[in-house]
């Protein structure tokens, strides 16, 4: 996810500017959804019952983490709701994981990804949280808990955020495969990949991930170029092909990677891809120009393209999504004073504003019932329940992302985190794939 | 006696100290690293070769290594014809030196703009639905649009072409100005034909610009990465970009070692370069 914001290949500097930028752009955009969400949150009165005594004795809480959830508008608002001074820097996921392991004082609270737990929690730098202490534990969504969306749903692949969410005890760094009183990650927000097509110029329905290797597209493909995540995209595409069975796409054999890797090598030499993105940018450019008519995408990049008014579809695929996810952790030196504010933060995080902020932006929040308390019934309806807008539906910022009728790609929360197939991971096999995988890009 | 025998070290401290600093340090540093292991999260100092033996014995790495030198031989031959083309004409066909300085600046004026800028903008104008394929069309002379013109080898090598081209020009410029108009007149009341002029008198008067222009323009390829990356759409890879990946992916190491021999293949090219051309007499 945080390659979702950021270029791998650019330097840190571009990154940083980036950053700065879109601070600058969220913080005016802040300002004019403050106005609407004002009248919202004075309406519901639910933003109150906080003390307010970290006004009289300021904290401050150092955040670091992805782009997609290190929002200036958040900032803004645990300022204005909780007195509590966030400073947020937005790395990408490999600096995140350095920091995380190696410079363990220069934080307070770490943003990861699922994924980036498994690979950084042993590490001993972070501290579990007493479940305890969190007020809307028993609401989380039970994909980050037991694992299962409804009890009769199937843990997917992958790094399940619920495998890396408990350990044994306070000072253990060892998962725990079942709840326990201590959390490792607070979950912030996630959301359900999958192909994203030109609706106008594939000329058939797409129903599976294979359907990116029909000879009709010749050429007007693309996959993207992050190992980690391009890897789970690939084997979804093979398993849907009839290529290869994983016994787990999250965590391969070197034998599927091989399969795997061999597989987009072929594919690659017989001319199907047009080209492999890295960045947000070069994902809505090349879809919003014609190069390629189906290829991975991000849901904010769909979105990206039709604010352009070009026809963009965030296509629901048989075999299921590819699915991310994030939370928050506390650092190991966290006491005291700010290791309450930070309980307080993450509290105030699940409270609701929050949630619905990042609901509104097509992603999921971890607390939905308090979240629907600070959106709309339509805007609730159109975004988790699947069902048609009856007004225009507004971006945070206020920009008509759907008009009036329009119906999000994939349905209802239930239709799309129902049916994921796997989760970004992290495998034993890395430093071998990594290398096949520039093998394929160099091939 | 002392101080005159200690002035002359005196003088040369501030660039001693600036390039060790700045380029001695640095490379010392990567040379080191270049030997220290890693996993995915951290790298910590040792001293294996296993970073190197994963990089040579890499078939990956020989095919990356070969393809870098592909782009570097075809982009030094075309900026080669086109920088000597240019300058020749400014340095002999334009008679008054303003015109000249004017010229030549008219050369450098896109270089004003970011070189990102430069090599994106061919994106739109060379993709399946950009200006070039859209007017080809238009004019009826071909019905599909030309798919090789945007990511495909052809777009990297046009791309650093128009990126690279000045560096040559610059040099070549240079020695040709410098050359005594002298030389050319008693070419020519020696019978020699303009072929023969160019080919005896002209060519080789030019050689350490065009020397120099290579250097600048073999060890520009060599290293890039960006270009590669968005002219091929990401289908092809060059030395710069296989680091780029690694340093994403935290392998420091791995990537120190890939630079390590990249710097001592870069080195070697241009010793090459310089032991056939003397350049000395330019500077």
């Amino acid at each position: 996810m945080s390659q979702k914001t950021t270029d791998r290949t650019g330097a840190a500097g571009a990154n940083k500017a980036a950053g700065k930028q879109a601070k600058g752009l969220s913080r005016r955009s802040v300002l004019k959804g403050a106005a609407a969400l004002g009248g919202l949150a004075a309406g519901s009165g639910a933003v109150t019952g906080f003390p307010t005594i970290w006004a009289q004795n300021p904290i401050t809480l150092r955040q670091f983490g992805t782009g997609v959830s290190n929002l200036n508008a958040i900032a803004e608002k645990c300022k204005a709701d909780l007195g509590i001074t966030l400073q947020m820097t937005a790395l990408d996921s490999d600096a995140v994981s350095q920091r995380v392991v190696t410079q363990a004082n220069s934080f307070d609270v770490a943003d990861i990804e699922y994924w980036i737990c498994k690979k950084v929690f042993p590490a001993g730098t972070l501290q579990p949280m007493d479940v305890k202490k969190i007020k809307f534990y028993d609401q989380i969504v039970p994909i980050f808990t037991t694992g299962k969306l409804t009890p009769e749903s199937k843990i997917a692949q992958g790094t399940a955020p619920n495998t890396v969410s408990f350990v044994e005890g306070a000072d253990s760094k060892k998962f725990s495969p079942t709840p326990t009183q201590w959390m490792t990650l607070i979950p912030t927000i996630y959301n359900a990949d999958t192909l994203g097509i030109r609706p106008d110029l594939v000329g058939r329905p797409i129903k599976n991930w294979k359907d990116i290797l029909d000879p009709a597209f010749k050429g007007k493909t693309s996959i993207l170029n992050i190992p980690s995540i391009g890897i789970m995209d690939a084997a979804m595409i093979c398993e849907s092909a009839g290529i290869a069975k994983y016994a787990d796409k999250g965590n391969m054999t070197k034998a599927e990677i091989d399969t795997t890797i061999d597989f987009l090598i072929k594919t690659k030499k017989a001319g199907q891809f047009r080209a492999f993105w890295k960045t947000f940018d070069e994902s809505v450019n090349l879809m919003a120009s014609g190069e390629v008519v189906i290829q991975s995408m991000w849901s904010p990049a769909v979105a990206a393209v039709r604010s352009k008014g070009i026809p963009c579809v965030y296509q629901p695929l048989e075999e299921g999504y590819r699915a991310w996810g994030g939370g928050l952790g506390l650092a190991k030196h966290l006491k005291g004073a700010q290791l309450d504010a930070a309980y307080e933060y993450i509290n105030w995080y699940l409270s609701g504003w929050v949630g619905a902020y990042l609901n509104r932006q097509g992603y999921y929040s971890a607390v939905l019932s308090t979240a629907e308390k600070y959106m709309t019934p339509d805007e609730w309806a159109f975004w988790m329940l699947g069902q048609p807008a009856k007004t225009d539906i507004l971006s945070p910022e206020g920009k008509v992302m759907y008009t009036a009728g329009a119906v999000r790609d994939g349905g209802s929360f239930q239709d799309r985190m129902g049916a994921v197939a796997c989760w970004n991971s992290v495998m034993d096999e890395d430093r071998y794939m990594v290398r096949r995988w520039n093998e394929f890009i160099a091939a | 006696m002392t101080l005159s025998r200690i002035a002359p070290y005196l003088q040369a401290t501030p660039l001693t100290a600036i390039l060790a600093a700045f380029l001695v340090l640095p490379i010392a540093t990567i040379v080191m690293v270049s030997f220290w292991d890693y996993d995915s999260i951290q790298i910590f100092p040792a001293f294996v070769f296993t970073n190197y033996e994963e990089t040579i014995t890499s078939p990956v790495t020989w095919s990356i290594y070969l393809n870098t030198l592909k782009y570097t031989v075809i982009v030094w031959a075309v900026t080669l014809v086109i920088g000597f083309w240019v300058a020749y004409y400014l340095a002999f066909h334009i008679r008054s030196a303003t015109a000249q300085m004017v010229l030549f600046l008219v050369c450098t004026v896109p270089f004003l703009t970011s070189n990102i800028i430069r090599m994106i903008s061919w994106i739109p104008f060379l993709g399946r639905n950009g200006l070039l394929n859209q007017s080809l069309m238009q004019m009826g002379l071909i019905d599909q649009p030309l798919e090789f013109l945007l990511f495909s080898d052809f777009a990297v090598v046009l791309a650093m072409v128009h990126l690279y081209t000045l560096f040559m020009v610059t040099p070549i410029f240079n020695t040709l100005m410098r050359i005594d108009r002298a030389l050319i007149e008693a070419a020519r009341d020696a019978g020699a034909n303009a072929f023969q002029i160019l080919t005896n008198v002209i060519i080789p008067l030019a050689k350490p610009g065009i020397a120099i222009g290579s250097i600048f323009v073999v060890t520009l390829v060599m290293g890039d990465f960006i270009t590669v990356r968005f002219m091929s759409g990401g289908q092809s890879a060059s030395v710069g970009l296989m680091m780029a990946n690694q340093i994403a992916l935290l392998q420091y190491p791995a990537a120190a070692a890939n630079a390590v021999i990249l710097l001592i293949l870069v080195l070697l090219l241009v010793g090459g370069i310089l032991r056939i051309v003397n350049i000395r007499k330019e500077l």
